[in-house]
């Protein structure tokens, strides 16, 4: 029977129709999370802080943005930036929030791979966090065009040129992209589309599958215990807080969270306010002009390890031209973390501090990962193109070598 | 303990990618140049002379006021700027304020020979000339004493805008300065139309609207005292503003560009200090509720 | 029993109707996003030869699909240097007597437009060079200059429609 008789303005009769209570416990008061954490933990909370910040500000902005090639620069760089009330303040906190975003994400992403929250039954949440780096690159990628600046043209046009396929000469695809035969209008306006609401739409609903395929496997530790979350959670409900190994997300864990994020605040509205520069390029700031091009175009920093992959290779190799062999190592740069789990040939659950060889592949991954992103903002000229070669050369090495190194410490370990 | 490790460990490698891309690359990427010369040096100018400006006000009603208006003296400008665009190529300014934006050698060295002291001579090929005509057949003194007449006339302060109008608009647009969203003309089009200025210059000069945002004050000081600095052989001429009155030019960039500068930089702190408060109450609820935890 | 063949069979059926409808209506969408008929009928341009005042060994830039055209009127010392280095007659457009160099000026490394230098174009953006002729000759990239399609009616160029010269200057680079 489903009939519910209390009624629909008291308490219990609310409770009954939306068992909100009920619903409270799952999500939250019983929900259980390991105690052994670091504030690394807590940057899931600040990524959807962030988000929810692109969101708010993306707003605003959208009420006087006006996606027409026209009037596109004009309506940011004067009308936004100059008339509207705050509206430099949504403007800054809009470019500087997609950069810090990025920040927060490649932290995050190292975190998982450093503690092994990739594998024996967390691949899925693996797959969807990549999945969420890959729609927020394309958020980032489709948010720039929009200025209408000196870089979002040549960026786009750069980037869309790519897909002719280097020696394929798919030129019809890179017009289909295109809306017409050049960056033009119709690009701005459907990457403004992508922008506003696709991309958008996608990435709320991977959120939405990112924390469910979480809620199973649960939350890693410091340690990589393999927790018995029942026999913890009754200690913990029994009273006996002080030996339980696990805490409710509300309100323990989420209190970590509102701490890690007070300060995350400070430090990104320190940037919003006083040091921008590296979010909102100078170059960026000239009306897009097809007839000119820039003298140094580059990307936004968090895309300069794979686009120095992209240069890296510069001359023909393996009877390949070096065009083509750069495109596909950038195309596979972009989704080739996707395969972490099943690269790691190591069956334990361990930090990579007791991974003795795993951990000397993490900090290599990490500076050459650091290397490829300078030289990614520097003109290929002489040395620089020699080292973007060796270290893209390095990162495919990494790869590699990836299943030998976790067999390896595995063997030294008994675990195989 | 491991978390302040934790934390140094991600300050220092985020540091060093901050510094890798962000001052490291710049300076890689753009070259340093000598700062601004504002004296000039390198000018015929003046040599020490001292005018008359008595003497220079013939000298300018004789030679000057066929192209010149000069406003503040009752010269009015014999063509409007359309038909004298058309004429010359560019219009020629009003000479009201010049004493008081230029340095009095650059204009000394100007008015002799137009071409080689703005720096366009290299412009001047294939039968291309000056619109202004050089003055070097004149005597020192005579120069000396048009550059005291145009400084007797000149006025003792000018605004921001007023600076730039008389420095700059001749060529550039600064369309911030009077934004329309009807089609209308603004006031602050450049003065010459654009296909006179791009046959004259080559090029149609760029509006400088976001100038202060896209190059920065630094570079807007060397870059104007000396545009071949930056820009190796382009047309735009050295114009010989002043320090003072080149800084006005740049002010009156910001007031069009950044105008929201101010209010960034009161908020900003207000900002912080609020949440540095939240972030010290967040911590302490953390911590009272953590404290049964271990 | 036999009931359940029907139902398999209607059920089946079923889903190819709506697998129809899905891959339709997904043609439709994909041909929304294709470049507007207008779009690309403003795909063409006419360069008057007669008109351009095109002096020898410089460059003109033209404008064509938001591309810029580069149109070189050949000097005899760049045509000498062209016959040196084996460069077929077809390589370059020839009207009259007068030798033409007419590509699409952007860089083939990864599309800046490159700058005239006299001699030669050079590439800003990563040091590339290519000859009076279009050839790529030093730096990154990997192929000349590309020629864009056009037809040529005595000494109108009308770029978009395509002519045997254009065809054969392609041809001539592949």
């Amino acid at each position: 029977m489903a009939l519910i008789n209390e009624s629909f303005f008291s308490a219990e009769g609310l409770e009954k129709r939306l068992a909100g209570k009920k619903f409270w416990k799952v999500m939250m008061t019983e929900y259980w999370i390991p105690k052994d954490i670091n504030f690394l933990w807590a940057l899931g909370v600040v990524l959807a802080t962030t988000f929810s910040i692109l969101i708010i500000s993306g707003i605003f902005l959208l009420m006087y943005y006006k996606p027409d090639t026209a009037l596109a620069f004009d309506s940011v760089n004067y009308t936004i930036m100059q008339e509207v009330s705050y509206g430099w303040l949504f403007r800054h906190m809009h470019g500087v929030a997609a950069s810090v975003v990025f920040l927060i994400i490649y932290i995050h992403m190292f975190t998982g791979i450093y503690y092994g929250s990739y594998k024996k039954g967390r691949e899925m949440i693996w797959i969807s966090g990549m999945l969420l780096f890959v729609t927020f690159s394309a958020e980032g990628f489709s948010g720039y065009m929009l200025p209408w600046g000196q870089m979002s043209y040549w960026a786009a046009a750069v980037i869309t040129n790519l897909f002719a396929g280097g020696s394929l000469e798919a030129w019809g695809l890179v017009e289909w992209i295109r809306g017409g035969f050049t960056v033009g209008d119709a690009t701005l306006t459907r990457f403004f589309m992508l922008h506003v609401f696709l991309i958008p739409v996608v990435i709320i609903g991977v959120i939405v599958l990112h924390f469910y395929t979480l809620r199973i496997p649960h939350v890693n530790n410091q340690i990589s215990d393999d927790i018995d979350y029942d026999a913890e959670a009754e200690k913990y409900l029994a009273g006996n807080k002080r030996e339980s190994k696990v805490i409710p997300f509300w309100p323990v864990f989420l209190s970590k969270d509102f701490a890690v994020l007070g300060i995350f605040l400070i430090f990104y509205f320190y940037l919003v306010f006083f040091n921008f520069e590296f979010a909102m390029d100078p170059v960026n700031f000239d009306p897009a002009n097809s007839m000119k091009t820039p003298t140094h175009i580059y990307p936004e920093w968090y895309f300069l390890w794979s686009y120095e992959t992209l240069r890296g290779p510069f001359f023909d190799m393996f009877g390949m031209k070096a065009g083509d062999i750069g495109l596909m190592i950038f195309g596979l740069a972009q989704v080739i973390f996707v395969v972490f789990p099943f690269l790691d040939k190591d069956p334990d659950v361990l930090p990579a501090h007791k991974r003795p060889k795993f951990f000397i592949w993490f900090w290599v991954m990490i500076v050459d990962l650091l290397v490829l992103s300078v030289y990614g903002k520097l003109p290929p000229i002489g040395a620089n193109s020699w080292i973007g070669f060796t270290f893209t050369a390095l990162f495919l090495l990494l790869w590699v070598s990836l299943p030998f190194v976790t067999k390896s410490d595995a063997k030294a370990r008994g675990a195989l | 303990m491991r978390e302040l490790k934790i934390l140094a460990i991600l300050v220092f490698f985020t540091g060093v990618l901050y510094w890798g891309v962000e001052p490291f690359a710049h300076s890689q990427m753009h070259k340093h140049v000598e700062p601004a010369d504002f004296t000039f040096e390198d000018v015929d100018g003046l040599h020490g002379a001292k005018g008359n400006a008595i003497n220079g006000k013939e000298l300018v009603s004789m030679n000057c006021t066929a192209c010149h208006g000069i406003e503040v003296a009752g010269f009015t400008a014999p063509m409007d700027d359309a038909s004298a665009a058309a004429a010359y190529g560019v219009t020629p300014p009003d000479l009201s304020t010049a004493g008081h934006l230029y340095n009095a050698d650059y204009l000394a060295a100007f008015i002799k020979n137009p071409a080689k002291a703005s720096h366009v001579a290299h412009k001047m090929v294939d039968g291309k000339v000056h619109p202004m005509p050089s003055y070097d057949w004149m005597q020192p003194q005579e120069i000396a004493d048009i550059v005291a007449y145009l400084q007797s006339i000149a006025p003792k302060e000018m605004t921001n805008k007023e600076a730039f109008v008389n420095a700059c608009q001749r060529c550039h647009s600064a369309k911030y300065g009077d934004f329309r969203f009807d089609g209308t003309k603004s006031s602050m089009a450049a003065k010459t139309p654009d296909a006179d200025i791009s046959k004259y210059m080559g090029t149609i000069p760029p509006d400088l609207s976001q100038m202060i945002r896209s190059r920065g004050p630094e570079y807007l000081e060397e870059f104007i005292n000396e545009p071949a600095k930056h820009l190796e052989g382009t047309a735009m001429p050295r114009v010989g503003l002043k320090a003072e009155a080149q800084e006005q030019v740049v002010a009156y960039l910001e007031e069009i560009g950044d105008s929201s500068k101010d209010k960034r930089a009161s908020a900003g702190p207000k900002f912080l200090g609020y949440l540095v408060i939240f972030a010290l109450f967040a911590w302490l609820w953390k911590a009272k509720i953590w404290r049964d935890l271990h | 029993m036999s009931n359940t063949n029907r139902r398999d069979f209607l059920g089946m059926s079923f889903a190819a109707v709506a697998a129809v409808g899905g891959a339709a209506s997904l043609v439709g969408m994909k041909q929304a996003w294709d470049p507007l008929p207008s779009v690309l009928a403003a795909g063409f341009t006419t360069i008057d030869l007669a008109k351009a005042e095109l002096k020898p060994g410089e460059p003109k830039t033209f404008k064509w699909r938001g591309k810029p055209i580069f149109v070189l009127e050949m000097t005899k010392e760049q045509i000498a240097d062209a016959d040196a280095e084996g460069l077929p007659k077809e390589y370059h457009l020839n009207i009259g007597d007068k030798t033409y160099t007419l590509v699409i000026g952007i860089c083939t490394h990864l599309g800046c437009i490159p700058a005239w230098k006299g001699i030669k174009w050079k590439c800003a953006c990563h040091g590339g060079e290519f000859n009076p002729s279009g050839k790529q000759i030093f730096g990154p990239p990997p192929k000349p200059f590309v020629v864009p399609p056009f037809k040529v009616e005595g000494q109108v160029l009308t770029l978009g429609e395509t002519g045997p010269e254009s065809t054969a200057m392609i041809a001539a680079r592949a």
